[in-house]
């Protein structure tokens, strides 16, 4: 019983733990902030967000008190405005290029934004109503960001849309992928819900190739839009990576989203391979479940590494060890099967490779054990290219080629957008990107379709 | 350091600040703390009949998120009975000799009623009588307060009740509520008044609650006009004592009121006539503890001027306050951006093209940087730009040589009749 009711308290205090770190503004914060806005003309802050926020309008009318309006500014260009508020790198877009920052300081946009579509949530808003129907058909694969937007866009222009998703919830990165102390996922499910408001239809627990095939989708709907983002963590190569005790980062993140918090990490030491926004969510993610020392090991230095610098910031905050120029080689077991050491080798940076980056190369004789009992692979991302092929398209290691005009694929009926499409080496891809890219999808789509839908309409 | 003790009217007082007859000089306690603080003097709130008073009292006009932009009243005169208030002057002068206290009076315009309060104020030692002929609200409906200060022949009737049986100066005070009030101050100075006070607070309304729709304050469910004031309504006060002061027929001095919150206020009322001021909306604001600022900071300010005694400045702008007709017509100001200070906000930009000449273009240098230009053959030198802009020293006005020698539009139908 004294057991039991211990763990139960630990439970307690992991769920804690894991509930959003930041807390939002009050009234009368939010009212500074918004009043120090200077309304600019043109305002640099529009042009940094890729969804072109009207980021002036939308603090003018916190200002204002007209909450509703706020709240409806944002939401009109970004479908996925909420989580935006939370996960965007707001120093980098927004508030990097307020004009206060070369007076005073730069207003906190991504909190206010956050204020207002917080009101916009606890008030049971409503803010788009779908538009009247045309009679054409269009089905999105994914339900994270790229999809949904371009739902929340189609619905609003009269398509009747449906999404397909995998997962058993709708939202995809937003609602699995980001951590739940950064992004609840509740705030990931508003936003779907106000797509279907709309009157989308989200079929989950639809896994293409099992339970829906590209063919049915090509027969059935005018469009297509593949939206299904990117996978998971790929394998590291080396021995011992078989052994119990090795993670994926996304699959630790999601764990935590649906409210399971791991209690293999309490009192243990953690090793988190790589040094993308990812790996710091790995990281960051098991200090919460309780981990004694947690060490992000990346082969290059920190001037190379992907994750922002807030982000980095966050994990120095959370007592995070970093050990640059530093790769796993080798996992050696205990007698259970279980990681218990990490051969590791020392790395230097050589000149230039392909990418422009310069090439981390093993320092010979370097080798050193450190001691683990969890290793939390977090270098990147897989493809989904199994599905890609299934739909005929082509594409570039799994990255889908598109027309960046048009967002058409190498198939005129399918279109493609988010990270599927995202590049690599192209720094990190963003929530608010994919954002962006599904409303130009959905507008591409109604280029092509207004003409017909104009002839029915006359 | 500069000597910022004022002689009004004859009343010596150790600095140029008084607390305007308000809530903040009700009582002997208030009044003491606000010596002890070292205010110069304080005007005691209004003495008359006792009267009754109504709750919610003040109302405020908030401002882009700065709080008391303008402030409004109902409250009435003094509640408390006569005689407790004549003890306590008594008690404060008698503690405080070197500080000054007026007394505020206000009662029916009917000689013995005057001549019996002013004897009464005269012996408890106060160092002058205030006439309240402004009180916009309450009062002027019993035909006091401002019912008298509107009509220019009881203003003079009623200093002149006062003066007859004053030994100390009388100072009358205005009520901005009326068309030109140098022919009330002037009435006052045919009624013998030694000095006059302004300004009174102004009719207002503070506003309308968006979900009860009562007024704003409200008693009950309704609300009544109450007088306005504090920063908002500084520029009208330093109008009307500007008025007063350039009026060749108007010589005693001016106590300005009205929104002086700093020194910075204090001395532009004085450099356009007034020969003190009363504070009572900053001090409703944050307590008597301004004062610190209010006086090191004048200090301060004399002392970078090179000035021994604030009495210098006294009046030293009126000259240079005058009728629109007397402008140089041929003086030409041109709004200059300096880009190595400019954020690049493009307020100036919109201000100046949607509502002013649009002449400052928002451009591109050669590595694509935005910047902002004035086209300044076009700009009229209206200001509106450096008005809007949110950084100083981004735009000056800059004085372009003269071309022409001066022309005022008075010179110039002057020169026309000539022809």
């Amino acid at each position: 019983m004294g057991n039991l009711l211990k763990n139960l308290i630990a439970d307690d205090v992991l769920k804690q733990n894991f509930e959003e770190a930041k807390p939002s503004f009050n009234q009368q914060e939010a009212l500074d902030e918004a009043n120090r806005c200077l309304y600019c003309y043109d305002a640099p802050c529009i042009t940094a967000c890729p969804t072109g926020i009207d980021i002036p309008s939308f603090i003018k009318k916190i200002a204002s008190g007209n909450m509703k309006g706020s709240a409806t500014t944002i939401m009109e260009s970004n479908p996925v405005g909420a989580s935006c508020a939370r996960v965007c790198p707001t120093e980098e877009l927004c508030e990097g290029a307020c004009v206060l920052n070369h007076s005073t300081k730069a207003i906190p946009i991504g909190d206010l934004q956050r204020y207002a579509t917080d009101w916009a949530i606890k008030n049971e808003q409503v803010l788009f109503q779908a538009g009247k129907k045309n009679g054409k058909r269009v089905a999105i694969v994914g339900s994270g960001p790229a999809g949904l937007s371009t739902a929340r866009e189609l619905a609003r222009l009269g398509y009747e849309v449906t999404i397909f998703e995998k997962k058993n919830e709708a939202g995809g990165l937003d609602t699995f992928g980001i951590v739940p102390f950064r992004l609840p996922k509740e705030i990931a499910l508003w936003e779907v819900g106000q797509v279907e408001k709309l009157g989308v239809e989200i079929r989950t627990n639809m896994e293409l190739g099992k339970d829906i095939f590209a063919d049915e989708l090509f027969e059935n709907y005018d469009a297509v839009v593949l939206a299904i983002g990117m996978s998971k963590v790929p394998m590291l190569g080396i021995v011992g990576e078989e052994l119990s005790g090795i993670y994926d980062a996304i699959d630790l993140v999601e764990r935590t989203k649906e409210g399971h918090y791991d209690a293999g990490f309490r009192g243990k030491r953690v090793a988190v391979i790589g040094a993308g926004n990812t790996a710091i969510d790995g990281a960051t993610t098991s200090i919460r479940l309780g981990a004694e020392n947690v060490k992000i090991l990346y082969r290059r230095t920190e001037a190379e590494m992907t994750a922002y610098d807030f982000e980095y910031e966050f994990a120095k905050q959370d007592g995070v060890e970093f050990r640059w120029l530093t790769t796993p080689k080798r996992l050696i077991s205990d007698e259970e099967g279980h990681v218990k050491q990490m051969e590791c080798v020392k790395m230097e940076l050589r000149d230039s490779g392909k990418d422009g980056r310069r090439r981390p190369v093993e320092i010979t004789g370097s080798e050193f054990i450190m001691d683990v009992d969890i290793v939390v692979k977090a270098i990147g991302q897989t493809r989904h290219t199994k599905i890609i092929e299934s739909f005929g398209l082509e594409h570039d290691g799994g990255v889908v080629k598109v027309d960046p005009e048009s967002s058409i694929t190498s198939n005129p009926k399918v279109y493609a957008c988010g990270d599927v499409i995202f590049g690599k080496g192209v720094g990190e891809a963003m929530v608010v990107s994919a954002a962006q890219q599904g409303k130009e999808t959905a507008l591409s789509i109604h280029e092509r379709f207004n003409e017909s839908v104009k002839e029915i309409a006359l | 350091m500069a000597d910022i003790s004022i002689n009004f009217a004859g009343i010596k007082s150790p600095n140029p600040y008084w607390l305007a007859s308000a809530p903040p000089t009700n009582t002997g306690y208030q009044v003491q703390r606000a010596f002890e603080a070292g205010w110069g003097g304080a005007v005691w709130k209004t003495l008359g009949e006792p009267i009754l008073n109504v709750t919610s009292r003040f109302g405020a006009h908030h401002f882009n998120g700065q709080r008391v932009a303008g402030f409004n009243n109902i409250e009435l005169i003094s509640d408390r009975p006569l005689e407790v208030n004549l003890k306590e002057i008594y008690e404060t002068k008698k503690l405080y000799p070197d500080q000054v206290i007026i007394a505020s009076l206000m009662v029916e315009p009917e000689r013995e009623k005057w001549h019996e309060l002013v004897k009464k104020v005269q012996d408890v030692g106060v160092d002058g009588i205030e006439l309240n002929l402004g009180c916009p609200h309450g009062m002027s409906e019993r035909g006091m307060g401002s019912a008298i200060g509107q009509h220019p022949d009881l203003v003079e009737m009623t200093t002149m009740y006062a003066k007859e049986a004053a030994i100390v100066p009388v100072i009358t005070k205005l009520t901005p509520n009326i068309t030109d009030i140098r022919v009330t101050a002037k009435a006052a100075l045919q009624g013998g008044a030694d000095a006059v006070s302004m300004i009174n607070t102004i009719n207002s309304l503070i506003g309308v609650d968006l979900d009860t729709w009562n007024t704003i304050p409200n008693v009950n469910g309704k609300g009544a006009h109450g007088g306005y004031c504090g920063p908002a309504v500084k520029p009208i006060a330093l109008n009307m004592v500007g008025d007063c002061a350039r009026d060749p027929g108007f010589n005693i001095p001016i106590s300005g009121i009205g929104g002086v919150s700093t020194w910075q206020d204090t001395v532009e009322f004085m450099l356009m006539g007034a020969g003190g001021v009363q504070i009572c909306t900053a001090a409703m604001h944050h307590g008597f503890r301004i004062i610190d600022d209010l006086t090191e900071g004048l200090s301060n300010y004399l002392d970078e001027k090179g000035i021994a005694s604030v009495s210098e400045i006294i009046g030293a702008s009126v000259e240079k306050y005058t009728d629109w007709s007397n402008l140089d017509l041929n003086h030409k100001v041109v709004a200059r951006i300096n880009n190595d200070i400019c954020i690049n906000c493009n307020k100036c930009h919109i201000a100046c093209e949607d509502t002013s000449h649009q002449c400052i273009d928002m451009l591109k240098d050669e590595n694509g940087n935005n910047y902002l230009k004035v086209r300044e053959d076009d700009c009229v030198g209206c200001n509106l730009c450096s008005i809007v802009c949110p950084v100083d020293g981004a735009i000056d006005m800059i004085d372009l040589t003269p071309t022409e020698p001066p022309m005022s539009w008075n010179k110039r139908e002057a020169a026309i009749k000539m022809l």
